[in-house]
């Protein structure tokens, strides 16, 4: 086998390969949203640059990079505390290539707010030196699902103009993997541990995105790493839209969910062949739509995997997988249908 | 049943909560007080109580005053940013004497500040973080053996008086794992009920507390955190009923004090050097304490209520008096109090999770 060399990328003599994003004042236009792959490693730098502490495996920033692929232009993240909080701001360096602010658990869509309607009123008094600056802001689930929902459904009732990213890794994993609001059933963590006679977890998850359909927001999806060209276009919309949006990106874990480091995209790519985490969008206009692998599994069914394809590789399903747990399983399976028929049905493309 | 155990401090902290009746406990992860939860989490349901993780602070401390009224012994544990999250509840619980234990495993602030390094900057808050006039019982260990002990004394604390104590615990105690000897609990207060005509919210004698009902025991109980008068009737207007609630507050912890606060002494209990200190600041002195001998070592373990007149008893004489601290000094304000300041030497260091080491306060001894 030949050596393995790092891609070649071609980067202009005398320019560094990674460096801030600046745009200097009065910069109008948009960044393109690219979609070939070639163009984008040779045009595209991205927001979150390398050097930063997220584990191995971790699908994150790759969550993160992908989406600020898709930025249109000057872009002020906030970042609520979390993992990627406090990997990507390893003292003394910074990660991030665009301005970031970092509030406490519960507020980055305060944060957020504030920071929008102080755009809007600059802009609105002629001092915005820009057409436009876009506020995207990261959360994790612990800061979304619980202990931020609140600052988030406040900032969507008031129609900030923001887009909320949320990386679901299903657990406090910044703590030390204790149960969330989007922890799904029978998955053990610290504070739902498996044993005798509690197997794991014993509540459903929260239907976040779903939720924020309901707060009539201009846009909510759902996206994984996986189908990344599927997430760079949600991100896309998602900033150009007036008023709030909201994309719920599935974030594998390798330590909370314990699978290898090697398998976050695999398992994301599972979770939504098995229709456990299925991928759709939603406006006013269209209603749910599906996208992507969803779409294709609504099209033909028998592409759709049962669960064990999902939980087979992660350890903290490995109860699941006992004999004596084999209606746990089933239980599962019984959970994971019934999100995906009520979905099918509520999906305005998916074949009736 | 003693058991000699290598733990934690957050880990005796749970031991000893279990041990003394502790049936209910909710959380919310933060570092570094999560471990208490990871234990609880298996423990708690072994013995019958109630594990629950809260969606946040606001929600841990308000389901532990629901869970006291109801009547079960309630915990809750956190740090800083959590602690101040909770202050909303703490005021609650201390308006309507809800017993409860809060656990505060301090760490580098303000904000967020340093996650994982110790600290002992939540002194003033833990005494003072609520609006209004309130008291309430602040308690520090020094090593997890203490954790231990000093967990079943905080609950027996709690239920006595009908206020919320607040466990302070330095970081380093938290994380620190040591031999700890669960020996069980030497005696343990069980919570009053009234009989029929008692009120809930007064007593004739200020200094006892009056019996709490249990919610669904057939008493007829009003609770709330607006001013109310003895059976737990609403006025938000009358001077009188608040006067004579807020008075009464008070004076159930100050009047008890002598049974309250307790506070050891170490090295030379004659010596004029004196240091003064709490939480983890106290090993590195009672060590510069035997190294350099003719050193007296105060140490608080109760911190609020603190008794100034012992305080000032134990301080005349004094000549040159210490304060070492893990933050930019608070308990030097105490000390302050019954001391001229310009004689008290501080030593104040926070932040990366340094310890004030011994050599530093020989140093300052020596000086």
């Amino acid at each position: 086998m030949p050596k393995q060399t790092l891609p070649q990328v071609p980067i202009k003599k005398g320019e560094p390969a990674y460096k801030l994003w600046i745009f200097e004042p009065g910069w109008k236009g948009e960044l393109p949203l690219i979609l070939n792959p070639r163009q984008l490693a040779e045009q595209k730098r991205p927001a979150l640059l390398p050097g930063h502490r997220l584990c191995a495996g971790c699908a994150a920033p790759i969550i993160v990079k992908l989406a600020s692929f898709a930025f249109r232009g000057p872009t002020i993240v906030v970042n609520a505390t979390g993992c990627l909080e406090v990997a990507t701001t390893i003292f003394p360096y910074t990660s991030w290539a665009v301005p970031w602010i970092h509030n406490a658990f519960e507020n980055a869509a305060s944060t957020g707010s504030g920071v929008e309607a102080a755009i809007k009123a600059l802009k609105k008094t002629g001092r915005l030196p820009y057409e436009h600056v876009d506020v995207v802001i990261f959360g994790g689930d612990g800061g979304t699902f619980d202990i931020g929902f609140q600052a988030l459904s406040g900032a969507a009732e008031r129609g900030h103009d923001f887009l909320y990213i949320l990386y679901d890794n299903e657990a406090y994993m910044n703590t030390g993997i204790q149960r969330s609001g989007g922890t799904p059933p029978f998955a053990w963590t610290t504070t739902s541990p498996v044993g005798k006679v509690i197997p794991g977890k014993q509540q459903a998850k929260k239907p976040i995105a779903d939720i924020m359909v309901a707060h009539r927001i201009p846009y909510v999806a759902t996206a994984t790493p996986a189908h990344w060209l599927d997430l760079m276009k949600k991100v896309r919309k998602g900033i150009e839209v007036e008023g709030p949006a909201f994309i719920h990106a599935l974030s594998p874990c390798d330590r909370g969910w314990r699978h290898g480091t090697e398998l976050a995209i695999e398992i994301a790519r599972r979770a939504v062949d098995t229709c456990y985490f299925p991928l759709w969008e939603w406006t006013p206009e269209t209603g749910y739509m599906l996208t992507d692998r969803s779409l294709a599994i609504a099209r033909n069914p028998s592409l759709k995997q049962p669960i064990e394809k999902f939980v087979e590789v992660q350890g903290r399903f490995k109860h699941l997988l006992k004999p004596e747990n084999r209606e746990l399983l089933k239980k599962f399976q019984e959970y994971v249908d019934l999100v995906w028929e009520d979905l099918l049905k509520r999906a305005a493309n998916a074949p009736k | 049943m003693t058991e000699r155990l290598f733990l934690s401090g957050n880990e005796a902290i749970v031991y000893g909560a279990i041990d003394a009746g502790c049936r209910f406990y909710a959380g919310y992860p933060i570092t570094p007080s999560s471990e208490i939860m990871h234990l609880m989490a298996k423990e708690l349901p072994r013995v019958g109580g109630v594990f629950i993780q809260a969606e946040d602070e606001l929600a841990a401390i308000n389901m532990i005053i629901g869970a006291s009224w109801a009547g079960l012994k309630s915990m809750t544990a956190t740090s800083g940013p959590g602690f101040s999250l909770m202050q909303e509840g703490i005021g609650y619980a201390v308006m309507t004497e809800t017993p409860l234990v809060i656990v505060d495993v301090m760490r580098a602030g303000p904000a967020t500040g340093q996650a994982t390094k110790s600290a002992q900057g939540d002194l003033m808050q833990a005494r003072w973080g609520r609006h209004g006039d309130q008291y309430l019982v602040v308690i520090a260990p020094m090593t997890p053996q203490e954790a231990y002990d000093l967990i079943i004394e905080a609950f027996n604390i709690a239920e006595a008086y009908r206020v919320p104590v607040v466990f302070l615990m330095d970081e380093f105690i938290g994380h620190g794992r040591e031999i700890v000897v669960r020996r069980g609990a030497d005696k343990l207060v069980v919570r009053r009920k009234p009989s029929d005509h008692e009120p809930p919210f007064g007593s004739k004698d200020p200094r006892i507390p009056p019996p709490m009902p249990r919610l669904g025991e057939g008493h007829y109980v009003l609770v709330t955190g607006s001013t109310h008068n003895e059976w737990g009737y609403r006025d938000v207007h009358g001077f009188e009923t608040h006067y004579k609630l807020v008075t009464r507050l008070k004076e159930k912890i100050w009047d008890n004090i002598d049974k309250i606060f307790k506070y050891k002494v170490y090295g030379d209990p004659d010596a004029r050097r004196i240091i003064v200190c709490f939480g983890s600041t106290c090993r590195p002195a009672i060590d510069a304490a035997e190294r350099v001998g003719g050193t007296k070592v105060l140490r608080l373990i109760t911190l609020w209520p603190l008794n100034y007149d012992k305080l000032a008893e134990e301080l005349s004489g004094a000549g040159k008096v210490v304060v070492p601290e893990l933050n930019l000094g608070q308990l030097v304000y105490d000390v302050a109090q019954v001391y001229p300041r310009s004689k008290i030497r501080v030593i104040n260091k926070v932040g990366g999770g340094i310890p004030i080491y011994p050599s530093e306060i020989i140093k300052v001894l020596e000086a």
